[in-house]
Formats: C-alpha cells, sequence, structure tokens
C-alpha cells in the first residue's frame, strides 16, 4: 500500500488533455472522484474506474482525486495519474 | 543488396503535447522524435517521460518511433531511460554527444532494460546528435561506440553556437561540420541525418538546403513541421527518370556479364562498377520508398 504525502497536480486544460490533482484521504476512506468532462455520459464511468484501476496499480488505496478531463484519450489519463501520484509520494 | 530503413524525415514531436503525440503518426514522417528536451519545461520533465511512454505503450504508429531523451549527464537523462525504455521504442536519441562513454553507458542501460522486460538483444537503436566542436572530433568514435547505433545526426543550432557564429541561409558555416559527419557516418556505416529548419515558412530556403545535404550524401533530415516532411521525403525520393536510367544501367551490366563482354557502354558512356552500385541503391531506394 502506497500513501499519498501532499495533494498534487499533473496535466493541463488544454483540448485532449486532462488535469488530474490527487490529494491524501483519511484511511479506509476509498478513492474518490469527482469528475467534469464534455463526455459525461457516454465515457464518465470509463474515465473514473480509469483512473482508479490506475491508483490502485500503484497501490492507492485511499485518495481524493478531481479530473478536469477535456477530452483524453486513456494514455494520457493514465499518464497524467502516474505523474501526479509521483508527486504526490515524493 | 541489404534493404535499409528509410530515415529521409526524422519529425519533432513536444513530449508533454497530448494532442501532438496521437496525432505524430499521421504525416508520413520516416521517424517520429518525441522529444522529451529542449521542447519540455525543467518543471514538466517528469510529465512528459509519463506520456510518451504512455503513447508508445498505447499508440499504434505507422512508422519508427524515437525518443529524444535529456543528456546522460543532467538530473533528467537517466529518469528518462528509466520511464520509456519498459515501453520499448524503436530508438534513442542522445543530445550533445561528445564522446564514446556516454554512448556505451546508455548502451549499458538499454541493455539492462531488454533483459529486464524480455525484449530482444539489440532490438532498442540508438542514435546520438552532434551538437559542439568537441563532439564533431569525436564523430566516429561515437559512430562506432555501440553496435545499436544507426545514424549520427547534426544539431545546427547549438554547434553554429559552439563555433561562435551564426546560421546563414547558404549554410557556409555548417559546411565542415556535415562534411565530417557524413564522413564518420559513412566510415561507421550509419545513416547521417541533417539538422533541423527552424523557420517553417521560408519553403525556398529549407528546399534549397535539402538539396543540398542529400547532394552531399546524407540519408535524411531532422523537421520541426508536418509541412516540411513531404518536401524532404519529395526531394529524396528518386525520379520516375533516374528509375529508368537505373533499370537501363542493371539491364546493360547484365547483358554484357551474359555475352562476356569486357567493357560496357550506355548511350556512350562507360559503365564501371561504381555505376552498377550507384544504379542498385536508386533501385533499392525506390522500392523501399514503395514499402
Amino acid at each position: 500500500m502506497t500513501k499519498l504525502l501532499r495533494t498534487a497536480q499533473a496535466g493541463t486544460v488544454e483540448s485532449t488533455d486532462i488535469l488530474i490533482t490527487v490529494a491524501p484521504a483519511e484511511d479506509g476512506t476509498g478513492v474518490r472522484i469527482e469528475l467534469s468532462t464534455p463526455t459525461l455520459a457516454q465515457y464518465g464511468e470509463h474515465i473514473k474506474s480509469l483512473i482508479a484501476k490506475t491508483l490502485s496499480s500503484y497501490g492507492i488505496e485511499d485518495a481524493v482525486v478531481n479530473a478536469n478531463d477535456k477530452g483524453a484519450l486513456d494514455y494520457t489519463i493514465e499518464a497524467r495519474v502516474t505523474t501526479a501520484v509521483a508527486r504526490a509520494t515524493r | 543488396m541489404q534493404q535499409e530503413r528509410l530515415r529521409r524525415a526524422m519529425m519533432f514531436m513536444p513530449g508533454n503535447n497530448p494532442a501532438m503525440l496521437q496525432n505524430a503518426g499521421i504525416y508520413g514522417a520516416d521517424t517520429v522524435i518525441f522529444d522529451l528536451e529542449d521542447a519540455v519545461a525543467i518543471s514538466e520533465k517528469d510529465a512528459a517521460r509519463h506520456l510518451v511512454a504512455s503513447a508508445i505503450r498505447r499508440l499504434k504508429y505507422p512508422c519508427e518511433v524515437a525518443v529524444r531523451i535529456n543528456h546522460i549527464q543532467t538530473p533528467y537523462g537517466l529518469e528518462d531511460l528509466k520511464a520509456v525504455l519498459p515501453a520499448q521504442p524503436d530508438l534513442i536519441r542522445l543530445p550533445k554527444a561528445e564522446n564514446a562513454r556516454d554512448i556505451r553507458d546508455v548502451d549499458e542501460i538499454i541493455a539492462a532494460a531488454e533483459k529486464a522486460h524480455g525484449f530482444a538483444p539489440g532490438s532498442i537503436k540508438m542514435m546520438a546528435a552532434i551538437e559542439t566542436a568537441k563532439g564533431l572530433l569525436q564523430a566516429y568514435d561515437i559512430a562506432t561506440a555501440s553496435p545499436r547505433m544507426v545514424a549520427l545526426a547534426i544539431g545546427g543550432e547549438d554547434f553554429v553556437a559552439d563555433l561562435k557564429t551564426t546560421r546563414s541561409k547558404e549554410g557556409t558555416e555548417l559546411f565542415a561540420a556535415r562534411s565530417h559527419l557524413l564522413l564518420a557516418a559513412r566510415a561507421a556505416g550509419i545513416n547521417a541525418i541533417d539538422t533541423v529548419f527552424s523557420n517553417v515558412n521560408d519553403e525556398e530556403t529549407f528546399i534549397a538546403e535539402t538539396k543540398l545535404i542529400k547532394q552531399m550524401g546524407f540519408d535524411g533530415k531532422s523537421v520541426i513541421n508536418p509541412r516540411q516532411v513531404r518536401l524532404v521525403q519529395e526531394i529524396f525520393t528518386p525520379t520516375e527518370k533516374e528509375i529508368r536510367q537505373a533499370e537501363r544501367i542493371i539491364a546493360a551490366y547484365k547483358d554484357a556479364l551474359e555475352h562476356n563482354s569486357g567493357v560496357i557502354a550506355l548511350d556512350g558512356k562507360m559503365i564501371d562498377t561504381p555505376i552498377v552500385i550507384r544504379a542498385e541503391r536508386v533501385l533499392a531506394y525506390a522500392a523501399a520508398v514503395r514499402r
């Protein structure tokens, strides 16, 4: 299990990017994701589950995530979450 | 004859820009180079290397995929390699190469990554950019420092700054460097790639420069804009006339071999071995372009 030590951000609000903010959360509270995206109806659940899966691959079990999506593809979402986690854990 | 990979237009793409990374494959470049060096702000080096690694892992590109890492002696170079090698790029481009030791160091790191991730040994290639007088004087040693090396490139802007001059339309200041780099690359049996031309609106000078470096013997050019890709490829692609002439030379040569003729002539000109080799190269190149 990995713990987030501080709030950190990665990405931008430019087209096809996503701005990810991750913050530490109390133990046992799980991952809470607040998402804004122009494609909420079609891809909202997919984006949230991709963020959760990426966090879980780094051993993050508790976090508060804010995601401001501008139409990012999966590879960008994974990369921005990876960078945010790296910045929040170092 | 060995079929070489074409590297006519090697196009730089900024490494921290999702829109550009995901569209990089559509412009027809022979190689795309995802840049982690000059195109990325210091504060975003980590984000760029994660994004580039993710793009290589997740997206399909119809061309060779290279990554320009930061210099291995900076705090970023090693981190770049650590992030991108597991995604198995085709090629790592090193900036500001000045000695064979840097090449060997990177070679060892790549070899370890290939082993750790189960990639075929030697599958990840390397190229190096020469950007200083010191590097130029070591060009052959750099070119031969690792069997992974497939190309030497010249980084013109930094190089002329190091020479204490500026770039001109004629390229006089780069003449010695281009010549020396080409000799080193040819002696080592690898590609020679020319520098970028940064004024994308000056097509006339770009075309003149590309014709010049092709005539010198270069294999291709680094480019920074999709518009330049087509221009470079047009100049490097043999014309129908050149292809027809090459076919005639090969036919005359074969005919002479069959009839045991000692001297071959075509249209009143003697055909000897270098001319036959050149004709074979034109046909091989034309075949590679069609693929």
